[in-house]
């Protein structure tokens, strides 16, 4: 059968599955969006090419399925770059399509040409440059299998319109062959069994759970092995949801702004199990203070963030979810009781901690911030999909939601993208119609990518932004607080638009709230409301996320509130 | 911990882009390069890079787990401690007037040297040899002047157990 290449890419995309493409056209992208025109893929026409990614990163990190966007060459192709940075720095599977000029102007600075190859080389999982239709096919295959197996990762394929154009014999792909690329899923036997020797030892183990336990779909897994061991977690900002945050045995987030019982117990632990976490400077803080006491168990998928930060007693390459589950059939083989024995102390230890420094704030006559996160916590029952935007509204977010299932948090950890939530939010909403998707925004961040709301009210998801306002790019304004004698240059943002109106200028409904009585009854309104909804809260200007953990300071060593 | 060389051999896939990886590799996480020399296999599908680097223990770790993730580089092995064959090779143009030429020829002489071009002010010497076999070399070579240099990175191959 001769198929042009656009045929070819969209026979492949239904291959692999592909329900929803976020795009945005140009002249190097027609061909493909006009064949997409006749499939039953659905197209979200975004406003800007760097939502398109965003909203792709959304659909996959509550799906779990590799998320697609579809850019035009030159200025739609770089618009991405900040997306697919996003995405590589939490490990979300994505495959980029970019138009390209045709491949005889290439390298000839030719009308929208960049080399969007050389440019996201760093950036991504892998990227190609498709030379000819006929491997189209093979390329594509291959683009889907890498973004999803192993490490996951967002891989860009580019291709030049001529190929696009092109006739070719199409076959079905048989199976993805890679010469080099064969993750390792299976642990090692011997290094788990080593392991439950550790477990058996410790009088104060602590697992540290990462977005790899999401990743590898391994929640169930993790909960199992704590529960059974009666071992606390702690998670970092990309493993909320990994463990029930709601369950006794749950510590919270971990990290420069984690709870004192978790910052503390790494401190305290005799053995830390790190699974599918890469130890980034924001979780350790000072790296040679970091666990001293403790030995360190290294559950990941991807070799290179074993011993990248810290050292390890015990590496293990595997997926987690595997990993986890050999580990509980072994553990299984244990005296369970025994081994829980005098896990009495350790936990009493960390409840002190709790009981005394609790995450708390004092509520006075202005709205506190954290009040509308834990007032939307309490009306949504904790069961919301929760997008962030990147400063303390993501800390905030992060600190009073408790989220018991994966694939509920939704945020820019690696990279801490502003404007990432909303069109975040979109792609999560296309992937599940009839869930309650919140934005959690901040003032700065939501004008990042506000346009966005046209593309919500175009498709009609029904996402809800709750704007944490406090005039302030406020996390930075923290630091000059606390760092740098509280000069708050250019980070006042008082010249913000009126959010109600401007929510009503793209046909959706705005709400406002200025005083703490009215955060309720504004959240059950704009939650009720059928369609997009933007919330203003103006909440207290100079409230600041604590604990605190100053930038390369032991992380034991907290400023409180 | 102590920096010490090492030589990392990699067979990659002969591809555009392939070098760029590996190159901004480096660059981008900060890894250091001494040298590098790159060229096609027998199997034209492949070419063999020669990477020479200083790093410490866990640094030589993380750099040979990053170049394994990437999806072009098909075999990698770290040559040092090992059995191998290392070799640079150079192409040296040396100043030669009459009252020196013959100190030039004892030492192409004595380092299994090859004069392959001669002119009435000048020999250019080729020489190959292992890294220090090179630098005494030009070390003896600097007082008689040397005009011009071009200079291979190490190539090395693992020897096969017998
Ligand atoms: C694209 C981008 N630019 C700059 C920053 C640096 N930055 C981190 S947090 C922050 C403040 C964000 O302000 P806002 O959205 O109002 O959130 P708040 O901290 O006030 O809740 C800034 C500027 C960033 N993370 N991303
Ligand atoms: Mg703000």
């Amino acid at each position: 059968m001769k198929l042009t290449g656009a045929q070819i890419l969209m026979k492949v995309l239904k291959e692999e599955g592909v329900d929803a493409i976020f795009g945005f056209p140009g002249g190097a992208t027609i061909d493909i969006h006009d064949k997409l025109e006749e499939t039953d893929i659905r197209h979200y026409l975004v406003r800007h090419e760097q939502a398109a990614v965003h909203a792709a990163d959304g659909y996959a990190r509550v799906t779990g399925k590799v998320g697609v966007c579809l850019v035009t060459s030159g200025p739609g192709a770089t618009n991405a770059v900040t997306g697919i940075a996003t995405a590589y720095l939490d490990s979300i599977p994505l495959v980029i399509i970019s138009g390209q000029v045709p491949t005889h102007l290439i390298g000839n600075d030719a009308f929208q040409e960049v080399d969007i190859v050389g440019i996201t080389r760093p950036c991504t999982k892998h990227n190609y440059l498709v030379p000819s239709v006929q491997d189209l096919a093979r390329i594509i295959k291959e683009a889907f299998h890498i973004a999803r197996s192993g490490r996951p990762g967002p891989v860009l394929v580019d291709i030049p319109k001529n190929v696009q154009q092109a006739m070719t014999d199409f076959k079905p792909e048989q199976k993805v062959k890679l010469k080099s690329y064969h993750p390792t899923y299976k642990p090692n036997i011997k290094q788990l069994r080593k392991m439950v020797e550790m477990i058996k030892a410790a009088k104060r183990p602590l697992i540290f759970a990462g977005g790899g336990v999401i990743l590898s779909n391994g929640s169930e897994q993790l909960t199992r092995l704590a529960r059974s061991t009666k071992i606390p977690v702690t998670m970092s900002l990309m493993g909320l949801g990994a463990f029930p945050g709601s369950d006794p045995l749950s510590l919270g987030m971990l990290g420069m702004h984690g709870t004192y019982r978790a910052n503390m117990s790494t401190g305290q632990c005799d053995l830390l199990i790190g699974i599918g976490v890469r130890f980034d400077d924001r979780v350790t803080g000072k790296t040679d203070a970091f666990a001293s006491q403790a030995k360190i168990i290294h559950i990941d998928i991807d070799p290179a963030s074993i011993r990248k930060n810290v050292p390890v007693s015990i590496p293990i390459v595997g997926d987690c979810k595997t990993s986890l589950e050999v580990l509980n059939r072994f553990l299984e083989e244990e005296d369970l009781e025994l081994l829980t024995n005098n896990r009495g102390l350790w936990l009493d230890l960390i409840d002190r901690w709790k009981q005394d420094h609790k995450l708390a704030y004092t509520q006075e006559e202005e709205i506190k911030p954290q009040f509308v996160v834990e007032k939307l916590y309490e009306l949504t029952k904790g069961k919301a999909i929760i997008t962030t935007e990147v400063g303390q509204n993501q800390m905030w977010a992060a600190q009073y939601y408790h989220f018991d299932r994966p694939g509920h948090f939704v945020t820019s950890g690696g990279l801490g993208t502003m404007g990432f939530g909303l069109p975040a939010a979109l792609g999560a909403q296309v992937a599940f119609p009839d869930a309650l998707v919140v934005d959690v925004a901040g003032d700065g961040s939501i004008q990042m990518n506000i346009q966005e709301m046209a593309t919500a009210l175009q498709y009609q998801l029904p996402v809800k932004v709750v704007i944490l306002n406090n005039c302030y790019l406020g996390m930075v304004r923290q630091w000059q607080e606390l760092f740098y004698d509280k000069r708050y240059a250019c980070t006042c943002m008082d010249h913000a638009p009126d959010f109600v109106k401007l929510a009503q200028a793209f046909g959706a409904v705005g709400l406002r709230a200025t005083r703490p009585e009215e955060v309720e009854p504004v959240l059950k309104q704009g939650l009720d409301t059928p369609g997009p909804v933007i919330m203003d809260f103006r909440v207290s200007k100079e409230e600041c996320v604590y604990p605190m953990v100053p930038a390369g300071a032991p992380i034991t060593e907290m400023l409180l509130v | 911990m102590a920096e010490e060389k090492h030589i990392l051999t990699m067979l990659v896939d002969n591809e555009p882009g392939v070098l760029s990886r590996i190159v901004g590799l480096f660059s981008g996480r900060g890894f250091n390069i001494e040298s590098l020399c790159v060229a096609e296999t027998i199997d034209p599908r492949a070419s063999r890079i020669t990477i020479v680097t200083k790093a410490n223990e866990t640094l030589v770790e993380q750099i040979e787990k990053q170049l394994r993730k990437l999806i072009n580089v098909i075999k990698l092995r770290d040559l040092t401690g090992s059995k191998s064959v290392q070799r640079e090779m150079a192409l040296i143009c040396v100043r030669a007037k009459p009252d020196n030429r013959d100190e030039i020829l004892r030492m192409v002489d004595i380092f299994r040297c090859k004069i392959v071009d001669v002119g009435p002010e000048y020999y250019i010497i080729e020489a190959t040899g292992t890294n220090e076999k090179m630098n005494a070399l030009i070390n003896l070579l600097k007082p008689i002047g040397i005009k011009k240099i071009a200079k291979t990175g190490t190539i090395a191959l693992f020897r096969e157990p017998n």
